[in-house]
């Protein structure tokens, strides 16, 4: 199977910095931007942003860590039992802007769980969705407020996301 | 750790310790510890994780705390729970076990959780039921979780299990406490010693890969954790030793003992404590006591075994 | 003015018979083992109005029916020493006629059936009723075991003189032991007074108490109540040298323990009376049978080490043991699919005793004439019974036919017996039972 390059690790970061780029020119709109990037390379990809950001705002955005596996709702389908992650938000996210921060935007169960989750930790001001990618293929009326890069795909592709921290190198690409 | 994808849980029951590989066990408290954080680190102590699942707690033996945990554990992961106990239950009428499986089954439950005086009644149930069965205590054989929450908490204080001197003190011939313990202390490389009067250490129990002492004072300044166990009074036949102020005095944990013990260690208790007996008292203001923690860690463990059981994938 | 004339027929035809050799049933070319005559080797068997008419290498003459047995062993009809029938009070796991043709299906053509029934066996109006049952199916042999004490408690002694009066062939509180050494005493005393022997279930009631198996490491790490080889042991000895004491001989049920072997051996170098059995289970299962909480491996004396089996086998080899006696105890599902220390002690054994047993010949553990001498001519002697356990000339036609190559599953749903409590569904195993015959006349297979 060829696996076909994306985005490489110059275009990820550009594509990045143009997530930057858009969540700035709307910061007026939020007086508190907080960053929850979902277990795992959606954690990654929360941290890059919120350094960033917190540079070009001035001030610190914090970033919390979320893993939804407790709230998913096909447990039972899967064969592999998922492993559950660490969910870490030492701030309170009452009255916050919760941009939830995600690598790629599938069905959208991903985001619909993480949405419950979030309902029973607090009750954030406005909720706002980031992701890197895009593929389509959404099985929930869920749409992203910033979207890195839309990519056409086929259900059976798989959408890898290679990131340095985590995987040694930047990347995107199809399998 | 990244990449390193531990084995899941694939069992449909959980009725032994002595059936589950190291591998198990580390997942099980991997999941527990994440577990943990529902109850511990947010307002909302609830995930809707076994919504609509059925869960029945059948305890044919008498306890409030295992049931309360268990019952606790299962609400926070949104599962319904039916408790049926003795006093209810239509054993008393003479229903046998089985006939009690197949009516229950009939009203299609997804988990039982199961206590019973008899040794091996959780493994005969789970012969008439497709539901998962998890073992809360059968008999003197096992009580899976109970190890499970205990190397929980031994994980959680010395990051580790293995090598460490593990003494359990007490009635080991009658503790499914004990044999549990053991089967998970030697599945995760620790060095067990039995202490008591040879009429509580049952024959063979060396076989089982643990060395044996009468004398509590010798073994002291030795072990990392110190397990007591309950005298069971409710199951010995009375002459395992002469009276209770005798066995206290040889065998329990004084104020005296405790000094013994190394600054680290972690004493443990599976509750309820008979105090004045095991232990004495002022036990309970010593920073090495961990019962509390034991407590909080057994909701953890027991949401990680439902969880467990109750989301075994039906493609697997 | 007839009578000369009926009693020369008479004569006439008794000698024209015999010479034309009319016979009932002619056995041919059976390979037969009869340990009490010594022989063993190819033979023809006729019988003749229910007894052994002629034992030679060929018999000429008419027989109303023939069996041809070539390649086939013939043996005495097997004796049963210790069974439990159930009947009177527990009809619903088997009777005395469900009993009587799973022995029959076993190869077993007399059957001792123990007294803990209900009512129990410990006063002759049981014993008639027991015996009139057995009577009325007209099958294979029973004879009662009298209990020793009154409802079996242990307290005062049975009606002895009256059971024995009435056809007990021996006394028995099996299924318990008689804990008081002064009672038990006095029942080899009394016993003997009416010429019948005692039969000990040895057994320390306060060691083995509510004992579930075998005390070891299993029974530790399946967290069941242990039952000491010791509690048989003591038994064992204690009767012995109370046999001793009253000069009454003493039987010794079901053998499990190799101490229990090494004081049966030493009594009977002293020249104490004492006899002893085996059970298949205990000759073929080691404790480790027990494992996965399997009821239907639960007995009492529990299956014990591998120790233990090998000393109960040498026990029999040697002759320290005398019989094989099958114990079968028939229970059915509601006694048995329950949590291990609820069920119920016992296992069938009538229709699985045969190929088990046999297993120790293939293996070379005991020779084929040891073999059909445990369960022919030794319980015989043990119970005495002249005119059984031997297929000499005069003795009664009860004979069993057994197919020695033929290997087969035991499968516990065609027993015949009411009750398939049984560890042995599912094994492969040699010696099929072809006919059971009592009296010449065949109650098991044509």
């Amino acid at each position: 199977m060829p696996e076909k390059t994306i985005l490489d690790s110059k275009q990820l970061q550009k594509t990045l910095n143009s997530l930057v780029k858009s969540i700035i020119h709307d910061s007026k709109k939020y007086s508190n931007i907080a960053l929850v990037g979902i277990q795992t390379r959606g954690v990654d990809i929360a941290q890059r942003l919120s350094v960033a950001l917190s540079q070009k705002l001035g001030k610190k955005i914090p970033v919390g860590i979320l893993d939804i596996t407790l709230y998913r709702d096909d447990l039972s389908q899967v064969a592999e039992q998922p492993i559950i992650r660490d969910t870490h938000i030492t701030f309170s996210i009452d009255k916050m802007d919760v941009f939830l921060v995600d690598d790629v935007l599938f069905t959208g169960r991903t985001i619909r769980a993480a949405l419950s989750a979030l309902n029973d930790l607090g009750r954030p001001r406005v909720t706002r969705l980031v992701v890197l990618i895009d593929r389509g293929g959404r099985e929930l009326p869920i749409q992203a407020d910033y979207v890195g890069k839309k990519v056409v795909s086929m259900p059976k592709d798989n959408i890898k996301v290679s990131l340095k921290e985590r995987d040694g190198r930047d990347g995107v690409s199809v399998i | 750790m990244e990449g390193m994808v531990s084995v899941s849980f694939k069992k449909k029951d959980l009725l032994s310790i002595e059936d589950l590989t190291k591998n198990e066990i580390s997942f099980i408290l991997d999941t527990a510890a994440s577990m943990k954080k529902v109850s511990t680190e947010r307002f909302i102590k609830k995930v809707p994780t076994l919504r609509g699942r059925t869960v029945i707690n059948l305890f044919m033996e008498s306890s409030t705390r295992t049931r309360t945990s268990f019952e606790l554990a299962a609400k926070r992961l949104s599962a319904d729970v039916l408790n049926i106990s003795p006093s209810t239950s239509s054993i008393t009428k003479g229903e046998s076990l089985r006939d009690m499986a197949l009516n229950l089954e009939a009203m299609h439950p997804h988990i039982f959780v199961i206590r019973h005086a008899m040794s091996g009644a959780p493994q005969l149930f789970s012969q008439y039921t497709n539901a998962s069965v998890v073992n809360a205590g059968d008999g003197a054989h096992e009580h899976p979780t109970q190890a499970l929450l205990d190397m929980l908490t031994i994980q959680e204080h010395k990051g580790k299990i293995k090598g460490l001197n593990v003494g359990i003190v007490g009635d080991i011939t009658y503790s499914r406490v004990a044999r549990s313990n053991i089967h998970a202390l030697r599945k995760m490389g620790a060095h067990v010693i039995f202490v008591g009067p040879a009429t509580m250490i049952p024959s063979g129990i060396e076989k089982l890969g643990a060395k044996v002492s009468h004398n509590l004072d010798s073994i002291l300044s030795k072990v990392d954790v110190l397990m007591m166990l309950r005298i069971q009074q409710e199951r010995q036949d009375k002459t395992n030793f002469p009276n209770v102020r005798e066995y206290s005095r040889y065998y329990g944990l004084s104020k005296a003992r405790a000094k013994l013990l190394k600054q680290d260690a972690l004493i443990m208790h599976p509750g309820p404590i008979n105090w004045g007996v095991e232990m004495a008292f002022e036990i309970a203001d010593d920073p090495r006591f961990v019962v509390m923690e034991q407590v909080t860690n057994g909701v953890a463990v027991r949401m990680a075994v439902l969880y467990l059981v109750g989301t075994r994938g039906e493609g697997a | 003015m007839g009578w000369p004339f009926v009693w020369l027929f008479y004569i006439w035809s008794e000698h024209v018979g015999r010479v034309l050799n009319f016979m009932d049933l002619l056995i041919k070319n059976a390979t037969l083992v009869d340990p009490a005559e010594k022989r063993e080797g190819r033979f023809d068997v006729a019988i003749k109005d229910g007894k052994v008419a002629q034992v030679a290498s060929h018999i000429k003459g008419k027989a109303d029916k023939t069996i041809e047995a070539k390649g086939r062993l013939l043996c005495p009809g097997l004796i049963d020493m210790h069974t439990h029938l159930r009947e009177p009070g527990y009809e619903g796991k088997e009777t005395i006629e469900t009993g009587c043709r799973a022995a029959a299906a076993g190869g077993f053509t007399t059957i001792a059936c123990m007294a803990n029934t209900q009512p129990v066996n410990d006063n002759a109006m049981i014993t008639e009723y027991i015996l009139n049952q057995a009577r009325r199916l007209n099958h294979v042999t029973v004879l009662p075991i009298g209990a020793i004490s009154h409802g079996l408690k242990g307290e005062i002694l049975a009606d002895i003189g009256d059971m024995t009066h009435e056809g007990c062939v021996a006394i028995s509180d099996d299924g318990s032991t008689i804990m008081n050494a002064a009672l038990m005493r006095k029942a080899l005393e009394y016993a003997k007074s009416f010429n019948i022997f005692v039969i000990s279930h040895a057994e320390d009631a306060s060691l083995a108490g509510e004992g579930d198996m075998n005390e070891g490491p299993l029974c530790t790490l399946m967290g069941l109540k242990g039952i000491p080889n010791a509690s048989e042991e003591i038994i064992i000895a204690r009767d012995i040298f109370l046999s001793e004491l009253t000069r009454c001989p003493l039987h010794i049920a079901h053998v499990s323990t190799r101490e229990g072997v090494n004081l049966i051996r030493e009594a009977k170098k002293r020249g104490v009376k004492v006899t002893a059995e085996v059970t298949p289970h205990h000759l073929i299962l080691t404790e480790e049978a027990v494992k996965g909480y399997n009821t239907n491996a639960k007995m009492r004396p529990p299956l014990r080490s591998a120790t233990d089996v090998r000393a109960v086998q040498q026990g029999l080899k040697e002759g320290v043991i005398d019989v094989i006696a099958t114990d079968h105890a028939p229970h059915s599902s509601a006694d048995k699919d329950v949590e291990f220390s609820k069920a119920l002690n016992g296992i069938v054994g009538l229709e699985t005793a045969v190929p088990l047993t046999y297993t120790l010949v293939l293996k070379k553990v005991i020779s084929l004439r040891q073999w059909v001498a445990s369960l022919t001519q030794k319980p015989a002697k043990i119970l005495g019974l002249k005119n059984k356990g031997t297929l000499r000339v005069g003795a009664d036609a009860d004979f069993t036919i057994i197919d020695t190559k033929a290997s087969y599953t035991i499968d516990s749903k065609n027993f015949v017996s009411k009750s398939t409590n049984t560890p042995f569904d599912g094994w492969k195993v040699h010696g099929r039972v072809l006919i059971t015959a009592v009296k010449g006349r065949l109650i098991h297979g044509t």
